[in-house]
């Protein structure tokens, strides 16, 4: 399986990564050997089968519409870098 | 070519936060307003290790929608991961629906100034909504707020069926009152529980072919639509005239300039990344669920209006009106339960309390008395304890003060007079003041008695029964 350059760089952008040349050959050659990987399962013979969307066959796992409210707001925030007036301070966003 | 050569195609994708009690994932409140955060938990504040738990209630308000617009219920669904970042989305990833989503196929009709037209519902799916972004408010940086995240959501996507921003508003707004009909999202835009993506294209009248839509995003006002699609459709001819090529992109509406701005370049195109959600199971919708939520929908617009002219012999006109929302038509119903006169209490709110409604520019849910008052005013006429002209008056104070319209007249002492004793008095004393009036009259002129019958309301503050001072005058007059 060809994985190209252009598909490495792309998927660093959508994750927010800046990879350097080095990495983005290491990845290209690691994202190459997952997708041989799981072109193993393509193997298989599914003739005869149907098919399916999940791996799990539960359905209708569902809450009543009951409100509880959390007790410990502060221990929301205690993580946050920065936080201000209940919020968490971040970069200006626009 | 001129603009008139063109012909503009629009496909809406409505979002309607759903009005459940509690969040989509997670038991967390979805009240409005509310101080930053503290109406979160840790599962819709993404923390590590937590997991979603759908509720059973937007399962249900999603079927009932899509019942309403007349959709296929798909018997299986799932929910779908789509994946971005942005500060609002504590996970990074909203779980929506992708390729399976709850309702497909449907349609709703519309009344446009050329009869009726249906437009095409490609889909219903529900997700989740984001928090909110605070810019400002404390000096430098941003400020996030999770009190919205969470918050249940459905999406309804049309067909590119509407031309133009006219037919837009009218879709929009009979979305907004079948949702409000059925009692799944109060649609309140100022509070962006409503809100709109319009995609807009335009091209050549005749051809089949679509042209290249652009896309804006979080529209939440009717005004704005109607502005922003304008100048969409302008810019665009402008371009397509010039020789140049519409860009796919997504907009921005600048309402305070009063143009689109690009949002993002072409190179940062979306891709989701779409994938099944692990930590939520499949859903599965059995018939029988689908017809019992059918059993317990709440009439609709369509049924109530031919009803209003079948059973009520209304005009389709006020028929259109009075269900225009949902305000208006439980307004209209509940009045008749206490005073059964269906021509009367329609008269009443299509001339008297729209008029009021525009003139304070209030909106139908904030009518502020009840049906049955209104009823019960338009009984005290019926039942003559007050004429029309006070019922006007008593009508306004319940606008101000929503006290009971019994109430309003025994403090303003409004109760007509019909009293034979009183009212021949006033009519002795008025012809007494007014003797040019008699000689008219009896020189065969009749306007004198109208005018002789309106001293006499002036006299008495607009208390007297008309109809007695009418015979009461007339008596008198043929005496002299
Ligand atoms: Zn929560």
């Amino acid at each position: 399986m060809n994985v190209s350059r252009e598909e490495i760089i792309h998927m660093a952008n959508l994750a927010d990564l800046n990879l350097s040349e080095e990495e983005i050959q290491k990845y290209t050659k690691d994202m190459e050997d997952i997708l041989a990987f799981a072109n193993e399962i393509n193997k298989v013979n599914t003739d005869n089968l149907d098919e399916s969307i999940t791996a799990n066959e539960r359905y209708n796992i569902l809450r009543k519409d009951e409100v509880k409210e959390f007790e410990d707001k502060d221990a929301l925030l205690q993580n946050a870098p920065s936080q201000k007036n209940g919020m968490f301070h971040i970069p200006k966003m626009i | 070519m001129a603009k008139e050569d063109y012909e503009v195609v629009m496909g809406l994708e409505i979002h309607a936060e759903l009005s459940t009690k509690t969040k989509i994932f997670c038991s967390c409140p979805t009240d409005f307003g509310g101080e930053p955060n503290t109406h979160c938990c840790p599962v819709c504040m993404a923390m590590p290790g937590t997991l979603p738990v759908l509720n059973e209630k937007v399962v249900e308000y999603a079927v009932k929608a899509g019942i309403a617009m007349n959709c296929d219920i798909a018997e299986n669904s799932k929910n779908d991961r789509k994946n971005y970042f942005y500060p609002d989305l504590p996970k990074s990833y909203q779980i929506s629906q992708f390729d399976m989503p709850l309702c497909k196929n449907g349609y709703i009709e519309i009344e446009t100034k050329d009869g009726k037209k249906k437009i095409g519902i490609t889909r219903i799916h529900f997700e989740e909504d984001a928090g909110k972004l605070n810019h400002d408010e404390y000096g430098g940086g941003s400020f996030v707020d999770l009190n919205r995240a969470g918050v249940p959501l459905i999406e309804i996507v049309s067909e590119p069926d509407i031309r133009g921003a006219e037919e837009a508003d009218i879709y929009l707004k009979k979305v907004k009152s079948i949702l409000e009909y059925i009692e799944v999202s109060d649609c309140k835009m100022q509070e962006g529980s409503l809100r709109a993506d319009v995609n807009v294209s335009v091209r050549k009248k005749g051809d089949n072919k679509l042209g290249t839509r652009t896309e804006m995003k979080n529209m939440n006002s009717f005004r704005a639509i109607q502005n922003a699609v304008a100048y969409e459709v302008k810019r665009q001819i402008d371009i397509l005239e010039s020789g140049g090529k519409v860009e796919q992109e997504t907009l921005r509406w600048d309402e305070l300039q009063g143009e689109t701005i690009s949002m993002r370049d072409k190179e940062d195109a979306q891709d989701y990344r779409y994938f099944p959600e692990p930590d939520l199971a499949l859903i599965h919708i059995s018939k029988e669920y689908v017809e019992e939520i059918k059993r317990n929908m709440p009439e609709l617009p369509e049924s109530r209006k031919n009803r209003y002219i079948s059973y009520y012999n209304l005009p389709e006109y006020d028929a259109n009106i009075l269900t225009s929302t949902k305000y208006f038509s439980n307004l209209f119903e509940g009045a008749l339960e206490v005073c059964n006169n269906p021509k009367a209490v329609s008269n009443w709110i299509m001339s008297d309390i729209i008029g009021i409604l525009n003139e304070k520019e209030i909106n139908a849910d904030k009518i502020p008395f009840t049906a049955k008052d209104l009823g019960e005013l338009i009984c005290l006429i019926d039942k003559g304890t007050i004429s029309t002209s006070i019922a006007k008056k008593v009508l306004l104070e319940m606008f101000d003060t929503s006290e009971k319209p019994n109430k309003i007249i025994e403090k303003n002492g409004w109760v007509q007079i019909s009293d034979e004793g009183a009212i021949i008095e006033v009519v002795n004393k008025i012809l007494a003041a007014n003797p040019q009036s008699i000689s008219d009259y009896k020189a065969g002129k009749d306007r004198a008695l109208g005018f002789l019958i309106g001293q006499a309301m002036k006299e008495t503050k607009g208390k007297a029964n008309p109809g007695m001072l009418n015979k009461m005058f007339l008596e008198e007059l043929n005496k002299q």
